[in-house]
C-alpha cells in the first residue's frame, strides 16, 4: 500500500508534465488543425536554456528562468514564422512534415551545440522533500504538480475570461469569420504558437531536475503527451490534462510491476488500446466530414 | 498513351539492364561499392515511400523499421537459425508487411497525425525491443557474418543482384502509379469523400499503400544485411527513418524516379560533405531544416520540377469521341429507388426525420426544399456518408442501408457533391476514367483503352472532350461541375444524384444545365436532383418531394406540388 501511494505520487508529477506538453499540442492544434511534432523539442530547448543559465552562468533560478522562457516565447515566435506561416494555406500533410523537419533540426542542432552528454540540472527548491505518513513527497513533483494546477487555472482565465481568450477561440472556430469580425487572425495564431511553446518551456525545465537534460527528452515527452491528447480525446483542453495524468500514473506502474526497459512501452500500447477501442477518447465525439 | 508506357518500358528495361551489367562487371573498391550498395537498398525502401505518400498521401515516419525487420530476419535467419537466404528475405518482407498492414488497421481510419504519432512510436519501439531484447536480437552489439544466397557470394555478384531487385521494385512501382489501384490511390490522395463516392474503397486503398511500403521496406532491409553482413539496432533508428523521408522529399515523392534521386543524391552528398560527420548533429540539423526548405520551395522534389518541363505535350486525339451511351441496370421494376422512414439525428438535432419517397424508374424526381430542410443529409445518408439513425434505402431491389459509400456506388449510385469534390491533381480524362472504372460497369469493357474511350464521350457528352488534358484547376467553377457531371455519368450508373447542380452557375450556364439534364433524361437514366432554382426544378422534374425541418412535408406530381399550401407557406412564409 505504502508503495502503491508512493508510486501514485510519482505518477501524478510526471503525468503533470505530460499534461501541459499535451496542453501545448492542443492549443496549437486547435488554432492550426496542425499537429505540431516539434511541441517536445520546445521542453527540451527550455532545460538547455536552464542548464546554460541556471549552471553554466551561474545566475540565480528565477532569472534563468525567466530568460529561458523569453528564448522560449522568441523561438514560438520564430517557429511560426519559418515552419508554419508559409504552409499555412497547404493541406496539413506539407505543415505536419515541416514541423517534423523542425523537431530534426532543433534536437540536433542542440546536440551539435551542446554535445551527447545529458547534462543535470538542480531542483528549485534546496530541500529534496518530506515524509508525509507512508509518502514521500519529493519537492521537485510538487512544484510540478502544484505549477501545473495554478496553468490550467491561468489558462481557464485567459480562455472563458478575456477578450484574449474570446479572439483566440474564435480564431480557432472559424478563422475566415474571425477575420470579417476584424479579429488579426495571424497575431492570433502567432501568440498560440508563442504560449505552446512557453507551456510547453516550463513543463521541460520542470521535468529537467527529475530526468537527465538530454536531446532525446523531447520526443520522449512528446510520445506520451501525444498518448495523452488521444485518451481525452483529441482537441480537447480538459482531456488531455486528464489524459497526461493517466499516462503518467500507467508508466509508472508499469515499469515498477512489469518491466523497467520497457517503461516507455506502456504509454503506446495504451495508446494503440485506445486507437482500436475508443478512438474519439474519454471525451472527444465524432464528427463528420460534411459533403 | 499506352504506346508512349511502352516505349518507356523498353527504356527502362534497358537502363535496368545496363546499370546491372555495370555493377556485375566494372570493379570498383570496397568504399565505392559500400556506397552503391546502401544506395540501392535504400532506394527499395524510398519506393515504399513514394507509393504511401506520393500516391496515397499518408505518411510512414517508421520506414527504418520495417527496413530493420527484413534486415534481422535476414540477419537472424541466417545467423542463429542458419536459414538459406531467400526465405530469411521472405520472411522479413511477410513480417514488415504485416506489421504495416496491423499498424494502417489500428490508424488508417483516423486520418494523418494519428498514423504520424503512431509510426514514431511503433518505430521507437522497434529500437528499444532491438536494443533490450538481447536474447533473440543480440542487443547494442549487433549481428555479424551474415548470409548471401547461394551463388552471389562476391561483394560484386550481391551488388549486381541488389540493383537488379532495385530496378525491379522501381518499375513495380512505376506501372503501379497508372494501374487502377494506383489510380485508386492517387483519388483518395486528392479527395476521400469523392474516391468514396466513385466506388473506391478508400479504408483499402490506403490500407494496402501502407502495407506495400512497409513490404519494401522489408525487402531493402533484407538485402542490406546481405550486402553489409553486419547490422546492429543504431542502423534503423528514427533518424534513419527521417533520413528515407527526406530522400523521398527531396526528389520528388510522386515518382520512382525521383525516389531514386533523393537516395542517390542524399547518399553522396554526405559523402562529399564528410567533415560535417565531426560535429554529431550538424549533419541532421541539415537534414531538418532541408526538410522544411523542401516542402516550402519544392513541394514536388527535384523530379517534379524538371519533369513538368520534360513532360511531353500530349498527342491531340486522332479519332472523335464515341457518343456516350446510357444503359442503367433495370431488374424490370416500377420503381428504382425507395427510400423509408429515413431518419439522421445529430445528437439532439433531427436533422432528417422519418423521411420516406419513392423514384421512379427513367423519372427525374427533385428533392426540394428551404435552406436547412435536409435535402443534403437525406442524400448524404442515402449515398451513405452519414450512417441512417433509422430508416432503409433499396436501389433497385437490393437493400443498400448497411453498405459502405463504396459499395453503394457499385450497387449503382453515382453522385455529384454540392461544393465540387474532383481530384484536382489529375486531368479531366483521368477523373472520369476513375468513375468509368466503377466496379459492375457492364458497359467497358477491355483494357485501359476501353475506359479512355467511355471516358472521352462522357466528356464530349458535357462539351469538354477537347480540354481533356488539362487539370482541374485551369477549369472555370461551370465547367468543374461538368466534369463531376462526366464522372459520373461514366460510370453508367442505375441512379444519378445531383446536390445542387445549378449552385453558382450563370444564366447561360444554368440553360446548359437544363439542356443537358433533358438529355441525360432522354436516355433513359433515373435522376435525384437537389436544387434551389425553381425555374430548373419545374422544368426538369416529373415529381417533387418537399421537406422542412427535416420531415416530408409534400410529396407528387411537380405541378399539383408547387400548388400545395404547406409547400407555399415553407417557401414564402406563413402569410
Amino acid at each position: 500500500m505504502e508503495f502503491f501511494l508512493q508510486l501514485l505520487f510519482n505518477g501524478i508529477g510526471i503525468g503533470a508534465v505530460y499534461a501541459l506538453v499535451a496542453l501545448g499540442f492542443v492549443l496549437i492544434f486547435r488554432a492550426t488543425s496542425v499537429v505540431n511534432f516539434a511541441q517536445g523539442e520546445f521542453s527540451m530547448v527550455a532545460a538547455y536554456l536552464m542548464v546554460v543559465f541556471a549552471v553554466d552562468l551561474d545566475l540565480p533560478y528565477w532569472l534563468a528562468f525567466g530568460i529561458a522562457l523569453g528564448g522560449m516565447a522568441l523561438l514560438g515566435a520564430i517557429f511560426n514564422l519559418l515552419v508554419y506561416y508559409p504552409l499555412r494555406n497547404r493541406s496539413y500533410l506539407p505543415v505536419l512534415i515541416s514541423t517534423i523537419g523542425a523537431s530534426i533540426f532543433l534536437s540536433n542542432s542542440v546536440l551539435a551545440l551542446y554535445g551527447p552528454q545529458p547534462q543535470v540540472l538542480p531542483g528549485w527548491l534546496d530541500i529534496p522533500g518530506f515524509q508525509l505518513g507512508p509518502v514521500y513527497l519529493d519537492s521537485q513533483y510538487l512544484i510540478i504538480i502544484g505549477v501545473t494546477l495554478a496553468l490550467v487555472a491561468f489558462q481557464y482565465w485567459l480562455f472563458e475570461r478575456t477578450l484574449l481568450g474570446k479572439k483566440l477561440q474564435a480564431t480557432s472556430q472559424d478563422k475566415e469569420m474571425a477575420a470579417l469580425l476584424g479579429i488579426p487572425v495571424a497575431l492570433m495564431i502567432m501568440f498560440t504558437f508563442v504560449y505552446s511553446a512557453v507551456l510547453g518551456g516550463i513543463a521541460g525545465i520542470l521535468v529537467a531536475p527529475v530526468l537527465f537534460v538530454s536531446i532525446q527528452m523531447g520526443s520522449t515527452i512528446a510520445l506520451k503527451a501525444f498518448a495523452a491528447t488521444i485518451i481525452g480525446g483529441f482537441g480537447d483542453v480538459a482531456g488531455a490534462i486528464i489524459g497526461g495524468f493517466a499516462i503518467g500514473v500507467i508508466e509508472t506502474f508499469g515499469a515498477a510491476y512489469i518491466s523497467v526497459p520497457f517503461k516507455d512501452a506502456f504509454a503506446f500500447l495504451v495508446l494503440i488500446l485506445f486507437l482500436v477501442l475508443r478512438p474519439q477518447g474519454i471525451f472527444g465525439e465524432r464528427v463528420a466530414e460534411k459533403a | 498513351m499506352m504506346r508512349g508506357s511502352r516505349l518507356g518500358s523498353r527504356f527502362y528495361a534497358l537502363a535496368a539492364m545496363a546499370a546491372v551489367g555495370l555493377a556485375a562487371t566494372v570493379k570498383t573498391d570496397a568504399y565505392v561499392a559500400n556506397i552503391l550498395m546502401q544506395a540501392a537498398t535504400y532506394a527499395i525502401a524510398v519506393f515504399g515511400l513514394s507509393i504511401v505518400l506520393g500516391l496515397c498521401g499518408q505518411i510512414n515516419l517508421a520506414q527504418a523499421a520495417f527496413f530493420a525487420i527484413g534486415a534481422y530476419s535476414v540477419a537472424l535467419g541466417t545467423v542463429d537459425y542458419h536459414l538459406p537466404f531467400w526465405p530469411c528475405l521472405i520472411l522479413g518482407m511477410a513480417v514488415a508487411f504485416a506489421a504495416g498492414a496491423g499498424l494502417g488497421l489500428s490508424t488508417l481510419r483516423l486520418g494523418g497525425h494519428y498514423l504520424a504519432m503512431v509510426t514514431i512510436s511503433f518505430q521507437q519501439i522497434l529500437t528499444v525491443v532491438l536494443i533490450n531484447a538481447i536474447g533473440v536480437t543480440h542487443g547494442p552489439d549487433g549481428v555479424g557474418s551474415i548470409g548471401r544466397p547461394a551463388g552471389f557470394a562476391s561483394s560484386q555478384s550481391f551488388l549486381a543482384l541488389a540493383v537488379a531487385i532495385m530496378a525491379a521494385s522501381g518499375y513495380f512501382v512505376w506501372r503501379l502509379s497508372h494501374s487502377r489501384l494506383g489510380r485508386a490511390m492517387r483519388a483518395v490522395r486528392d479527395n476521400e469523400l469523392a474516391a468514396s463516392a466513385v466506388g473506391i474503397d478508400v479504408f483499402g486503398a490506403k490500407w494496402l499503400a501502407f502495407a506495400l511500403c512497409a513490404l519494401l521496406g522489408g525487402l531493402g532491409g533484407g538485402l542490406f544485411a546481405g550486402g553489409f553482413s553486419y547490422v546492429s539496432p543504431d542502423q534503423f533508428a528514427f533518424s534513419d527513418s527521417i533520413v528515407l523521408l527526406t530522400m523521398a522529399l527531396l526528389g520528388g515523392v510522386a515518382s520512382p524516379v525521383g525516389s531514386a534521386i533523393g537516395t542517390g543524391l542524399l547518399i553522396l552528398i554526405p559523402e562529399w560533405l564528410r567533415f560535417l560527420k565531426s560535429v554529431p548533429g550538424l549533419y541532421l540539423a541539415i537534414y531538418g531544416a532541408a526538410v522544411i526548405l523542401i516542402v516550402i520551395f519544392m513541394p514536388d522534389g527535384i523530379w517534379g520540377f524538371v519533369g513538368r518541363l520534360l513532360r511531353p505535350r500530349p498527342r491531340e486525339a486522332t479519332e472523335p469521341a464515341e457518343p456516350l451511351v446510357l444503359r442503367p441496370a433495370d431488374s424490370g421494376a416500377d420503381i428504382v429507388m425507395e427510400v423509408a422512414g429515413l431518419s439522421k439525428h445529430f445528437g439532439g438535432l433531427k436533422a432528417v426525420d422519418g423521411v420516406g419517397f419513392t423514384v421512379r424508374r427513367g423519372e427525374v424526381h427533385a428533392l426540394i426544399g428551404p435552406n436547412g430542410s435536409g435535402k443534403t443529409t437525406t442524400l448524404n445518408v442515402v449515398t451513405g456518408l452519414y450512417r441512417a439513425t433509422r430508416g432503409a434505402v433499396i436501389v433497385d431491389g437490393v437493400d443498400v442501408t448497411a453498405l459502405a459509400p463504396h459499395k453503394r456506388c457499385i450497387a449503382g449510385l453515382a453522385r455529384t457533391f454540392q461544393n465540387i469534390r474532383l481530384f484536382r491533381s489529375m486531368s479531366a480524362l483521368e477523373n472520369v476514367v476513375i468513375g468509368a472504372e466503377r466496379e459492375g460497369n457492364a458497359l467497358v469493357t477491355g483494357g485501359h483503352d476501353a475506359l479512355e474511350r467511355r471516358a472521352r464521350s462522357a466528356l464530349a457528352f458535357v462539351g469538354l472532350d477537347a480540354r481533356r488534358h488539362e487539370t482541374i484547376p485551369s477549369f472555370s467553377y461551370g465547367h468543374q461541375r461538368l466534369i463531376e457531371i462526366a464522372r459520373a455519368l461514366a460510370a453508367n450508373p442505375t441512379v444519378l444524384l445531383l446536390d445542387e447542380p445549378a449552385a453558382g452557375l450563370n444564366s447561360s450556364e444554368k440553360k446548359a444545365l437544363h439542356d443537358l439534364l433533358d438529355r441525360i433524361a432522354a436516355q433513359g437514366l433515373t435522376i435525384l436532383i437537389i436544387d434551389h432554382d425553381m425555374t430548373l426544378i419545374a422544368g426538369v422534374a416529373k415529381r417533387l418531394t418537399v421537406l422542412n425541418f427535416g420531415k416530408r412535408i409534400a410529396d407528387g406530381e411537380t405541378a399539383d406540388v408547387l400548388r400545395e399550401p404547406d409547400v407555399v407557406t415553407a417557401y414564402l412564409g406563413a402569410s
